[in-house]
């Protein structure tokens, strides 16, 4: 038990002598949840459209106003020729482009159906969908003014209307989804690297040669080695929500408690993969690249960007086994729904688990003799 | 018992085999190094001096043979070995971002040292290293001597019955290396054994007794004075010169 303090206090020491650990300590939350926060949105605040208008009529330029009237849509560029504004998509200077062909009015004074095309870049799939949703909308609307013009069709038909009311997020700010995610990502960062690095950095030096020759027990070690780290990353969170709070005015619904206590256990098992991570590698160089090629695969699939729901049944496969899934998941849950311990029981009990096998796997696989 | 047949040897090494894949990096060494001897284990670079005291210290496993360090067994006594044993590598082994106290205080601790008992070392060591002047500093503020000297002291913070240094005077000038051999005299004079690789063919003729390896084998153990009577050499690098060329 003496053994573990003088590791503890060692590792302080030298934690808070590093310069640059202060800074990664402090700097890298606030940085994460100001940059992340704001500019990884899906939100498409508007669309550059581009408009071709063959007709020039009474009935197209009512449908090209109300596009110019829509917030959600800027004309950016108006020309006869498709060919001059598929050159300005191409540049990407236009998004959407409205065709509008030349007998637009009289097919509709004669009451035939009539086409238009929208032409949308999709180069991003999920934008497109989005862009092409708002434009159709506004085709819909015209259409549905020009029946009641018309008068053709007794309206006795009453069409239904939906009302929505949005949960947990009514303003449908993107923050608020956000930043439980990136607290997340912010601990096993934090928990992951300075870990797994610290104890390769003792490799690196031939200190690790020296404490092996003594008779210090391996799970004293481990536990001397981690047990800073876990302070760190807990303090790390603890700021982090701080400044959701107060910063950034998330709602925090649920329990503060209920989260201090799941996230101590899921750095038991990040502290676990960082420590695994470092038996695999000799150099920091190598911890690095290991580390970054779980985080970048674990976070991509977390559902931190992307509902874990559209991926493919595989991707959700694999997610049965990414930590950052159910963690990220208990947060959001438990932030912005006011989950309770029964809510998330199936939540804490993966993460207990895993943190099990994290952890004895990485005290099995370091090794004092090879 | 192991512990009453090696009485008087602080270590008995018999058919030591160890091998990396298909290299045999020790070739059935054998042999005991007596307490409170001074012995130099000299060989070539890649001679396999390094996986012989890794296997001595309990850093790594051997493939074959039987070992026994301080009265213990290398297979089933290795944490009893590691209390008794102290070790110093060609790396550093001191925190450079730590003072001289707080190495001291680490290692101590780890040994189970009380600390009244790292209080007197902390103190005895800056005295008798005339560490007076670096108290404050960092240990990477330390010249390249005294932080060999001092990587010594704690070595043996924990006062071990024997002591194992694998280079430990690599690349520094003469007259530290004759510095730190008078600290590894005083520490022989206690009782200590001592047991030393090095390149350096003045430093073998410190020693009370030196083994040559050459590939893997020892090829020759005995007093400096009759190897060199032995291989009619002036000197220990005659010596060694003529069995590593073969």
């Amino acid at each position: 038990m003496k053994t573990i303090l003088y590791i503890i206090q060692k590792e302080f020491l030298q934690i808070f002598r590093d310069r640059m650990m202060l800074p990664i300590i402090f700097v890298i939350p606030i940085f994460q949840l100001l940059i992340l926060a704001h500019a990884a949105t899906f939100e498409i605040k508007y669309v550059d459209l581009g408009i071709i208008d063959l007709d020039q009529s009474l009935a197209s330029r009512a449908l090209v106003r109300k596009f110019e009237a829509s917030p959600f849509f800027r004309v950016k560029a108006r020309s006869f020729s498709l060919d001059k504004l598929s050159e300005e998509m191409q540049n990407s200077r236009v998004e959407q482009i409205l065709y509008i062909p030349a007998n637009f009015n009289n097919e509709l004074e004669n009451k035939h159906p009539v086409k238009i095309q929208l032409i949308t870049d999709a180069v991003d799939g999920a934008a497109a969908g989005i862009m092409n949703t708002y434009a159709l909308s506004i085709v819909k609307d015209f259409n549905r003014n020009l029946l009641i013009q018309s008068k053709t069709l007794p309206l006795n038909i009453k069409s239904i209307e939906t009302r929505t009311s949005y949960w947990y997020n009514p303003d449908l700010d993107y923050k608020t989804f956000m930043i439980p995610g990136i607290l997340v990502l912010l601990v096993s960062i934090i928990g992951l690297f300075l870990s797994g690095l610290n104890i390769v950095k003792e490799k690196e030096i031939g200190t690790i040669e020296q404490l092996n020759v003594t008779p210090i027990k391996k799970h004293h070690f481990i536990i001397g080695k981690l047990t800073p780290f876990w302070f760190i990353a807990m303090f790390d969170l603890f700021f982090g929500l701080v400044l959701a709070k107060f910063v950034f005015h998330i709602p925090i619904v649920g329990s503060i408690g209920l989260i201090i206590f799941v996230a101590s256990i899921y750095l038991v098992l990040v502290l676990g993969i960082g420590l695994f991570i470092s038996t695999l590698a000799d150099t920091q160089q190598q911890a690095m690249f290991i580390a970054w090629f779980f985080v970048v695969i674990f976070i991509l699939l977390s559902g931190l960007f992307m509902p874990v729901e559209n991926m493919p049944d595989w991707a959700q496969v694999i997610n049965i086994i990414n930590p950052i899934a159910y963690f990220i998941d208990f947060m959001r849950m438990v932030m912005l729904k006011g989950a309770r311990f029964a809510d998330v029981s199936y939540h804490i009990i993966s993460i207990t688990i895993y943190a099990i096998l994290s952890i004895s796997l990485a005290t099995w696989r370091y090794k004092k003799v090879v | 018992m192991a512990e009453n047949k090696s009485n008087s040897k602080a270590v008995i090494v018999k058919d030591l085999v160890k091998k990396f894949g298909s290299f045999v990096a020790n070739d059935h060494l054998n042999f005991e190094v007596d307490k409170g001897e001074i012995f130099g284990f000299l060989g070539a670079n890649g001679a396999g001096k390094t996986t012989a005291i890794k296997i001595l210290c309990g850093l790594s496993h051997p493939t074959s043979g039987e070992v026994n360090v301080a009265g213990y067994d290398i297979y089933k006594q290795r944490d009893l070995i590691k209390k008794n044993i102290g070790y110093m590598s060609q790396k550093f082994s001191l925190y450079d971002d730590l003072s001289i106290a707080e190495n001291i205080r680490f290692y101590g601790g780890i040994y189970g040292l009380s600390r009244k008992k790292i209080k007197e070392k902390t103190a005895e060591y800056i005295e008798k290293l005339g560490l007076q002047a670096y108290t404050k500093s960092m240990v990477k503020e330390l010249p390249l001597g005294f932080k060999q000297k001092l990587a010594f002291s704690v070595a043996i913070v924990h006062d071990p019955p024997i002591v194992f240094l694998d280079e430990p005077t690599g690349g520094v000038d003469p007259i530290t290396r004759r510095q730190f051999w008078e600290l590894i005299y005083k520490e022989a004079a206690k009782g200590k054994t001592i047991f030393v690789t090095t390149h350096y063919m003045d430093e073998a003729e410190y020693c009370d007794r030196v083994s040559i390896m050459v590939d893997g084998r020892i090829e020759a153990l005995d007093k400096p004075a009759i190897l060199k009577e032995t291989y009619n050499a002036e000197s220990m690098e005659e010596v060694f010169i003529q069995l590593a060329r073969g």
